[in-house]
């Protein structure tokens, strides 16, 4: 991925620790996480379990969710799924800019 | 290795020998493109554990070892329900009873065996079966549906594990022997005996040295009868007395077959190109019909086709293990005494165990286990090493040593070369766990389990593993080794309740902390269990942890496989009106609601239900939420009783609709259900519930632990009360007793048999004064509780931060 354009998605207040929200951007639905030390992550909200279904209601550990359909874990950094289970969600850049939160896509 | 096209490996067989033939030839990166031709509908699973599967211990799905997907990865083409019919060795071709022809370079044959069916009249009626595969299995969970009594004709390893898989499916089970010894083949007279009166005691029975004759019957079977002229009744005849290579294909094509597939000692066969490994092929005159052996002759074939370097085949050592929960037996090489032969044995009547080891010229060639087969995997490494008895090995054995620093000297690390297969269900050799161990750092058996795979099959070498795992942690192991509510603790359940009671602790990251919990936020199996222990210990002080809950306790919905969720709302005691079925109408059609479903707990679920909806959803049906998805009160089925039915003795519909609203919201360590009848009729099925009622003419009769999931389980009657006043109170001191001592996730079925009834029993109805206190504390519990979905509809925030996906604040 090459340059990004950040879009502005709503204000830090909005967004719950170990609480994963959906933005939808378009066509796509992508999982932001706020994790305990206020590190935020988003990813797509879309399990890479073969039957699918979203990430965004996981269990948050850490920095790392456990899906909420089929329990895999999954670290948020790299979207790589965790031994031993096996697969990767695609990541995004995100930052808070002035209590403004921007996820590149 | 160097060729441009790759060769083509057909691989006829789809069962363990074949499969991990592949596993091996992809490990070591061998360049082929792969068939593989399997006569069973099923991808790849694990016969071993079809024991189980019986036993109602494992489904057919937990055994399956490498499914679908796992040949489209690795670029396998699969043709299953496909029978071998010959290989065309001229033509370098595989062909098939489908029509289907398959150009090979090399060809592996690994077809197995069939059970050998005694060719006595009768041998084709209904009824009779082998035990050998899913089919069979399933014939055989099917036939003790109807039928009664079973006869095995067999008394092996096999025979023995059938038998005590129909007897957990309620069968009364014969076991009929030629010999006057079962398991002859792995066990001496004395092993043989304590094995049969410890089945015996697991309701086996056994006719011994009875030949049978005649299989009777018109269609179906209907009895046996032996030389003698005796007969047994019988509906249902599993024959296991041995099984048969399968080698109509290869005689076919011209290889050469002895009882099997004769191969050399690179289990090559007699036609150029074709190999054999498994059951099916036969190498220096010795069939082999457990599972080690098909794996190191796996592991010598995959070698030999990617070119690595190996050493031959030699034949191997077999060891037995019967797997029939709580029975331990283990056999291993020379195990029948003979004049040259030295033999150390001891037999223990009171501990019920027996060992056995047996020496040539002080050399351990072969050994004995029962009751306690701890030493198994030292035994069975010593046999394979041709180790010298020694001292020190004597005493470590022999437990003549006082306790403790002796035991586990005699396993050695060093002495097992490091690619020994541990796990010869999923190929793991002792490096590949080591490795686990010191690179990953991996502390626990199941750690290993998630990472290697060892263990992870039939779990005959969890000793092993374990002792793996203690020889390189050293003194490490002994915290490491006890096992823990989850992979991030060592405390159990009960431990931890303990230590937040001294300490006081109050959320869940205070336990974690204090607790020493290796991963600081837990994981998704202790973060709800802590949750719930914290809530459970003190209800009124308790703050909610949204972020500790699963999924569909956090939405208070159901979360379905496409993201959207279920609505249930409450119908008390399965009762409801015109006007709130109006309103489930309307609602439904308003939101699109995609399925109304009537459910088995006499309620109706709105299915697909979108998110962002349910607030809504809620708001305008306006009834209190059902708790369809919570660990918590259920539903509350009823029978329609004395208010309108002619046999009604008690108002269930008005009993359970109380009991309902009196114990609803409050969370249990696993779902619960009831049922209230009116009559012993049970029109509203007490026997599979978590408490069931029955009314009768004088009062009620309280039933709990019952289950129809899973695992199913009758109810126990656990007392009879005449009031409704006492009812109430039973079954509140019931309820708080099991919130109190039940681990989370574990059923009233499971708790009922970890406890004993009796425990329950004497706690609740021999203790008047720790009944009032535990029903003080529910109802200390129960004041706490509030409608969850009038919660979130009363808080903004938590509607906005739950419900509502965010969109971009504005678009460039």
């Amino acid at each position: 991925m090459e340059t990004k354009h950040y879009i502005p998605v709503g204000s830090e207040n909005d967004f719950m620790l170990q609480l994963g929200k959906v933005i939808r951007l378009g066509e796509r639905e992508l999982a932001i996480f706020r994790t305990s030390d206020d590190l935020w992550f988003a990813l797509d909200n879309k399990s890479p379990h073969p039957k699918g279904g979203p990430l965004s209601e996981a269990i948050v550990s850490g920095h790392y969710i456990y899906d909420p359909l089929y329990d895999w874990k999954i670290e948020l950094s790299t979207g790589l799924v965790q031994a031993p289970d096996e697969g990767q969600v695609q990541v995004y850049p995100i930052r808070v800019v002035n209590g403004e939160v921007e996820v590149g896509a | 290795m160097s060729n441009i096209k790759r060769e083509q490996l057909v691989v006829i067989g789809n069962g363990i020998a074949g499969i991990s033939t592949v596993e091996q030839i992809i490990k070591l990166g061998g360049s082929f493109d792969i068939t593989v031709i399997g006569q069973e509908p099923h991808p790849n699973y694990n016969r071993i554990m079809l024991s189980y599967v019986l036993e109602g211990s494992k489904t057919l799905d937990d055994i399956v070892l490498n499914d679908w997907k796992w040949y489209e990865d690795n670029r396998i083409t699969l043709h299953t329900d496909v029978t071998v019919t010959g290989i065309d060795a001229e033509r370098k071709i595989v062909e098939t009873d489908k029509g289907i022809t398959v150009p090979y370079d090399k060809v592996i044959m690994a077809t197995g065996s069939s059970p050998f069916i005694l060719p006595v009249p009768g041998s084709d009626k209904k009824g009779v079966i082998g035990f050998r595969n899913i089919a069979d299995c399933t014939q055989m969970l099917q036939a003790a549906q109807t039928y009664k009594k079973a006869a095995v004709i067999g008394g092996g390893l096999l025979g023995l594990e059938a038998a005590k898989g129909l007897v957990s499916l309620g069968m009364d089970v014969t076991v009929v022997h030629l010999m006057q010894d079962i398991m002859e083949s792995q066990l001496d007279h004395t092993a043989s005996e304590m094995l049969q009166r410890e089945l015996e005691g697991q309701g086996i029975r056994f006719l011994l040295g009875k030949q049978t004759t005649e299989i009777l019957g018109d269609a179906r079977v209907t009895g046996l009868r032996f030389k003698d002229g005796e007969e047994l009744e019988a509906d249902l005849v599993v024959m296991a007395v041995g099984i048969r290579p399968n080698v109509a294909a290869a005689k076919l094509s011209g290889i050469e077959v002895n009882r099997g597939i004769v191969v050399n000692d690179y289990l090559q066969t007699s036609v150029p190109g074709v190999y054999a490994v498994g059951e099916c092929s036969e190498h220096r005159g010795a069939c082999y019909g457990l599972v080690a052996p098909l794996f190191e002759q796996g592991q010598v074939l995959a070698k030999h086709l990617c070119g690595v370097e190996g050493q031959p085949y030699e034949g191997s050592i077999v060891s037995t293990k019967l797997k029939i929960s709580g029975v331990d037996v283990f056999s291993a090489g020379e195990f029948m005494e003979q004049a040259e032969h030295s033999v150390i044995t001891a037999k223990d009547d009171w501990r019920k165990t027996y060992k056995k080891i047996l020496m040539r010229d002080n050399i351990i060639v072969g050994a004995i286990l029962f009751g306690d087969v701890s030493d198994s995997a030292s035994l069975q490494s010593m046999i394979r090493k041709q180790t010298a008895m020694t001292e020190e090995i004597y005493h470590s054995i022999m437990g003549t040593e006082c306790a403790g620093k002796g035991k586990g000297k005699a396993f050695s690390l060093e002495q097992m070369p490091d690619d020994e297969i541990v796990c010869g269900c999923n190929g793991v050799t002792k490096k590949a766990i080591v490795d686990a161990v010191t690179l990953q750092g991996l502390t626990t058996v199941d750690e290993i389990k998630a990472c290697t795979g060892a263990t992870r099959s039939c779990g005959g070498c969890k000793p092993v593993v374990e002792q793996i795992l203690q020889s390189v942690l050293g003194d490490g192991f002994k915290t490491a080794g006890k096992q823990g509510i989850c992979a991030c603790t060592t405390l159990d359940r009960d431990e931890i309740i303990a230590e937040i009671r001294a300490k006081g602790l109050t959320t869940t990251k205070e336990v974690m902390h204090v607790l020493g919990w290796s991963h600081p936020e837990g994981c998704s199996k202790c973060r709800p269990a802590i949750h719930y222990y914290l809530a459970m210990l003190n209800p009124v002080t308790h703050q909610e942890e949204m972020e500790s809950r699963f999924v569909n306790e956090r939405m208070n919905a159901n979360i379905q496989k496409d993201g959207t969720y279920t609505v249930v709302p409450r119908m008390y005691g399965g009762v409801t009106t015109p006007e709130d079925l109006k309103k489930i109408a309307d609602v439904s059609l308003k939101y699109d609601v995609k399925v109304v479903k009537v459910t088995g707990g006499q309620r109706l679920d709105l299915i697909g239900v979108k998110k962002e909806d349910l607030p809504k959803v809620w708001e305008e049906l306006d009834m209190p939420s059902g708790y369809a998805y919570a660990k918590s009160l259920r539903t509350v089925k009823t029978c329609v009783g004395s208010q309108f039915c002619r046999f009604g003795t008690q108002d269930s519909m008005g009993m359970g609709a109380f009991l309902e609203e009196k114990f609803e919201r409050l969370d249990f360590p696993a779902k619960f259900k009831m049922a209230v009848n009116g009559c012993p009729r049970n029109c509203a099925e007490s026997c599979t519930k978590d408490i069931g009622i029955v009314g009768n003419d004088g009062g009620w009769e309280i039933f709990i632990g019952g289950n129809g999931g899973t695992k199913a389980r009758l109810a126990d009657s656990f007392c009879k009360v005449k009031t409704d006043e006492e009812l109430v109170e039973i079954c509140g001191a019931v309820m708080q007793y099991y919130r109190e001592t039940g681990k989370y996730l574990e059923r009233t079925s499971e708790w009922v048999e970890r406890m004993g009834l009796d425990t329950i029993r004497t706690a609740i109805l021999d203790d008047p004064k720790q009944r009032k206190e535990l029903v003080e504390r529910i109802e200390v519990a129960l004041q706490q509780v509030e409608d969850p979905w009038k919660k979130v509809l009363n808080d903004e925030k938590l509607r906005g931060t739950l419900y509502q996906d965010a969109r971009p604040v504005s678009s460039k």
